[in-house]
């Protein structure tokens, strides 16, 4: 907890860091969005008329262990930045975005031999409308924070990160813990739950 | 704490062109200046929002009328659902909570200023989007102008099939974005009240306001995301050939009104807490007594907020659910009138024994509580189903909402404008004017909406651009009719008194009204940086105990 | 509110449904009465009592009271037990209605709604028909009552009669049921109840409850096939019907008329009213349909055919046969 910064003053006044506080009540806007699609995925299973069923999904094992990695990675990344230690926050933290940027590779992958070899499409059925929706919602968070880590690497490489930011790349974190725990959730319903 | 506020020496031009402060303006992050800005934006599209009230109520005022043809109709009642709730009311309540959180606790400004004016910004794109459709909206088939499927667009009325053309489209994509805009000012609010409150100000020490802006907040970020959730579906379907609400395929109609009404209920509450927060301000004021159990006050509001979210299918009592479901539904819907009516109870109880006075805002306040309490009575009989089964979808049901939204929000809205106009102008209104507004008002919302319960117990549903002679229904609509005169010269009459007020009204003090709160501790209007030193308080009512050094309320909470 | 104030009264109940639901809303009605007596009736005695009377009255504070729990346990209590009368009476009507069994002499009718008509099916009689809805009257004594199943064509209906029972939605790929069971023979009146698009404030309901023997003579005057005048001009007007668009959208049965995007006509002159009840179905009006539906009911889904003159006389006279 950081004292109350509109105060100045630094007594037992102590309130909470107005940025983690943003980050989670967004995180809590971002997480009734994807329940409801994925109540819509789960709403929908068995119903389609025909086409492909979620037999044809072989789920993304390498990737999920790459995002579900990247956390760990990041928090290691965090350990060093707090420690003023810059060259081990940069190598972990560069790990992070790749990992991220495999599993975006590896989705693409994965899309595209639904696409093209399983012949399912967002249009095919309802199990592509939901799945592909879902799923999709998912990828965009994940390339929103990698393209924000980025950001962060870029600013550490022209050594522009000060320990002023150290908060705000924690509420980033929080952001891509979000988007791994997220990930955990749709990996259950789709590959597991549905299939 | 200090009750004045310091002036630093004119860092700015002495003289700045017009061009300089509508550039002050528009680049603005003050939470103060941004608070009007909202509410100024509302107030324009209220007057729309009441010319497309006004159309269609000519159109009804007898049977088979031809002012405005059935397509031009039903845009009319789909821009004003929308309009009113989306770019009145909410950017209403928004510039409320904007201008007086950080004032009330203590601070300079919100959590995020930045992200303010962003979210403020989104919201006016918002509004212009959707009206942009009356140019734009020219489909491949030249279809509609304006989105014209209702404010709740259900499937599979909004699929291509049925809606050729862009129009429905500008109400998806408004209201997507306007969406993004509320739910970046509910963070600012959550973040504002949790982190940024001054020294001594514990949660159980904050003035209601702020509590109740919480709460809404709270209720913004998990009832506005299944809105966009289920816009986005609606996109997949018309331009990516998905198939969330496609009949023909398999899909669902009912998703459609569970995740619309998922977000649709909850709205109304996110309405009317901040009309709950004003009232719990301005009462205990003008009865010179401090609000009765306020713990149970936050309690109920909290608990009304939770419930608010498991009552839902109400509006979907008709739809052909299960018994089970209905009776479910029925109990949630019931039970939420339990903390609101004790809410009413508090408010009563603050005004028992006390000495009240009647000036504009508290007039407003008591026509406020007992057009809530009649709203809330209905509200009991649309809660039970079968009574429902009836009054569902019938103009009883549009009378039962215009009662809340217009007889409980928006009286305390006008009561919240009385009662702090002279702070953030300066100036002091004309109290005659106010009174005179109030009566014309009361008697233009009376003649419309009461009468308008009585075309729905005889048959009468909604959305219907005209109906048949001989149903029984002409005499109410014509009444209803003659009430939207009376109210229109309301409204007038409330802008030329705060505008001439604004130009040459009496000075007002820092506390005309004698009030507890800290923005009354501040000049009027305040200063930008809102307090010259950040306050330090004891107790719910700071003011009170600076002016009753020797009872002061900390003794007694 | 009495019976002749409206012939959709939802309070002068003609079956069996719309009488539980007005017993009910008596209770409800009561109740939320006695609410708003007693509340308003405080609030009104309140700001009377407690105003503030003299300028020499302002120096001083009132008492401040911060709370009592007693109160606040009393008026949350109360609230709760009414809140449970009113769910338990509210309960039981919703099981009764929806959990009730129309018995083996129950008449069943599929009805689908179009935009922006009604399309009424009787599969245990062969019947189809369309706008004008008719069904024997039920005896309390011997219960004969019709279910309505309810589907859609299209996009969502609510099928409300008030004096017979409470609406229930027409919704695609989302079929309902519902009962009713007048007794008393007459015409009731009703009117679609969810927006369904730019006419829906003209798809009218018209339930023609028949004595058993009117019903019985109704249901075979309908399932014979059309009658065949062969008279000139009206086999032209046949003749024409069958040429041209018209049975791409309407049936006629026993000829091969077997559209079935538009209304039914084989039985078209048995019907009282023409565009789901909204005009009287004669000469002039069916002739003014067939040239241009846009002037009677404008947004409706059947273009404008048109013939010339002498077709389209020949086509309505055609049409007037139909029996």
């Amino acid at each position: 907890m950081r004292p109350a910064t509109a105060n100045g003053a630094t007594d037992d006044w102590r309130l909470p860091y107005a940025g983690r506080v943003g980050m989670l009540s967004l995180i809590a806007a971002e997480a009734a969005i994807f329940v409801i699609f994925i109540v819509a995925y789960l709403f929908y299973l068995g119903k389609s008329a025909s086409g492909p069923t979620p037999a044809i999904l072989r789920p993304p094992i390498v990737l999920s262990v790459c995002l579900l990695s990247s956390s760990i990675t990041m928090e290691l990344a965090l350990g060093g930045l707090r420690r003023g230690r810059a060259a081990r926050f940069g190598g972990w933290w560069i790990l992070t975005i790749v990992l991220g940027a495999v599993f975006i590779a590896g989705t693409a992958v994965e899309w595209r031999h639904l696409i093209v070899d399983e012949g399912l499409t967002v249009s095919t059925n309802l199990f592509g409308t939901t799945f592909y929706s879902l799923v999709g919602l998912h990828l965009l968070h994940v390339v929103i924070g990698v393209t924000l880590m980025t950001v962060v690497a870029v600013l550490w490489a022209g050594r522009r990160l000060a320990d002023a930011h150290v908060p705000k790349v924690e509420v980033l974190s929080m952001y891509w813990h979000f988007v791994d725990v997220v990930w955990v959730v749709v990996f259950t319903v789709v590959y597991l739950v549905g299939r | 704490m200090s009750t004045e506020s310091i002036t630093w020496a004119a860092a700015e031009p002495v003289s700045s062109t017009w061009v300089e402060r509508l550039h002050g303006w528009v680049t603005t992050v003050d939470h103060k200046r941004l608070g009007l800005m909202y509410i100024l934006y509302a107030l324009l599209f209220l007057v729309i929002g009441g010319l497309e009230a006004t159309a269609m109520r000519i159109q009804l005022i007898r049977p088979h009328a031809s002012f405005v043809p059935p397509h031009a109709f039903n845009q009319l009642f789909t821009m004003h659902g929308t309009t009113m709730i989306f770019f009145v009311a909410m950017p209403m309540v928004f510039g409320f909570a904007n201008y007086l959180v950080p004032l009330m606790i203590g601070a300079r400004d919100m959590a995020f200023p930045r992200l303010n004016a962003f979210s403020f910004w989104l919201t006016a794109f918002g509004g212009l989007l959707l009206y942009f459709s009356v140019l734009g909206g020219f489909g491949l088939y030249g279809d509609g102008y304006a989105p014209d499927a209702g404010w709740f667009a259900y499937a599979p009325l909004t699929a291509k099939t049925f809606s050729k053309g862009h129009s429905n489209d500008y109400w998806t994509l408004s209201l997507l974005v306007s969406g993004f805009g509320s739910i970046g000012t509910a963070v600012n609010i959550i973040a504002t009240v949790l982190c940024l409150r001054c020294k001594g100000m514990t949660l159980g020490r904050m003035p209601l306001l702020p509590w109740m802006m919480l709460t809404m907040s709270v209720l913004v970020i998990l009832a506005v995301s299944p809105l966009t959730a289920a816009q986005v579906m609606l996109l997949v379907d018309r331009y990516l050939g998905g198939h969330f609400f496609d009949v023909q395929a398999g899909g669902s109609a009912a998703l459609w009104m569970h995740f619309f009404w998922i977000f649709g209920h909850p709205e109304v509450y996110v309405l009317i807490i901040p009309a709950f927060a004003i009232a719990s301000e301005v009462i205990p004021v003008f009865s010179r007594k401090a609000m009765f159990g306020y713990p149970v006050m936050v309690a109920a509001t909290v608990s009304i907020a939770f419930l608010s979210m498991s009552v839902w299918a109400h509006h979907m009592f008709t739809i052909g659910m299960s018994s089970g479901a209905n009776t479910f539904f029925v109990i949630t819907t019931m039970a939420i009138a339990v903390p609101t009516g004790i809410k009413i109870f508090n408010w009563l109880a603050t005004m028992w024994g006390g000495k009240i006075d009647f000036k504009a805002p508290m007039l407003f306040s008591i026509g406020f509580l007992f057009q809530f309490l009649v709203a809330g009575l209905t509200g009991v009989m649309l809660a039970s189903a079968p009574f429902d089964w009836h009054l569902g979808n019938s103009y009883f049901v549009v009378a039962h909402f215009h009662y809340v939204i217009l007889g409980a929000i928006f009286f305390m809205v006008f009561a919240g404008f009385y009662y702090w106009f002279p702070k953030v102008t300066g100036k002091m209104y004309s109290e005659r004017l106010a009174r005179l507004q109030f009566w014309t008002f009361l008697i233009g919302f009376h003649l419309t909406f009461d009468f308008m319960h009585v075309p729905g117990l005889l048959g009468m549903p909604r959305r219907i651009y005209t109906y048949e002679p001989g149903r029984g229904w002409d005499l109410w609509n014509l009444i209803v009719t003659i009430g939207v005169v009376f109210q229109a010269v309301g409204v007038l009459l409330l802008v030329w008194n705060l505008v001439f007020a604004l130009v040459r009204g009496p000075r007002a003090g820092a506390d005309p009204w004698d009030a507890w709160t800290l923005e009354w501790s501040t000049s009027s209007p305040p200063p930008e940086y809102n307090f010259a030193t950040l306050p330090t308080v004891r107790s719910r009512r700071p003011l009170w105990d600076l002016k009753h050094p020797e009872d002061p309320d900390w003794k007694y909470e | 509110m009495t019976p002749s104030m409206s012939p959709t009264n939802i309070f002068s109940p003609a079956a069996t449904p719309a009488r539980w639901i007005a017993e009910l809303s008596q209770l409800v009605l009561s109740v939320t009465g006695a609410i708003f007596v007693v509340v308003a009736g405080l609030l009104c005695y309140c700001i009377w009592k407690y105003r503030r009377r003299t300028a020499a009255d302002d120096w001083r504070e009132p008492p401040q009271v911060y709370g009592s729990t007693q109160i606040e346990l009393a008026w949350t209590i109360i609230p709760v037990l009414i809140v449970l009368v009113l769910f338990l009476s509210s309960a039981r009507v919703i099981a009764a209605t929806q959990r009730a069994d129309p018995g083996r002499n129950a008449l069943q009718v599929d009805v689908v709604g179009h935009q922006f008509w009604w399309e009424y099916r009787y599969p245990g009689l062969g019947i189809v028909t369309a706008n004008e809805l008719h069904v024997p009257a039920s005896d309390p004594a011997r219960p004969t009552p019709t279910v309505l199943n309810l589907y859609s064509a299209d996009t969502d209906h609510s099928f409300w009669v008030p004096r017979l029972a409470g609406k229930t939605d027409l919704i695609p790929n989302h079929p309902n049921t519902m009962w009713i069971d007048p007794a008393e023979p007459g015409l009731y009146l009703g009117q679609c109840a969810q927006y369904c698009g730019t006419q829906h404030a003209k798809m009218l309901l018209r339930i023609y409850v028949d004595t058993p023997e009117d019903f019985a003579r109704w249901v075979e005057a309908q399932r014979r096939p059309a009658r065949v005048v062969d008279q000139d001009h009206v086999s032209r007007g046949r003749e024409i019907f069958q040429r041209t668009a018209c049975i791409n959208c309407h049936a006629v049965s026993g000829t091969p008329a077997n559209g079935r995007f538009g209304p039914d006509l084989t039985h078209l002159m048995s019907r009282e009213t023409l565009a789901a009840g909204i005009v009287l179905n004669n000469r002039e009006n069916l002739r003014q349909w067939i040239q241009n539906p846009d002037v009677i009911k404008t947004g409706s889904l059947m273009p404008a055919m048109a013939l010339d003159e002498a077709d389209l006389d020949a086509v309505t006279d055609y049409l007037l046969t139909l029996r």
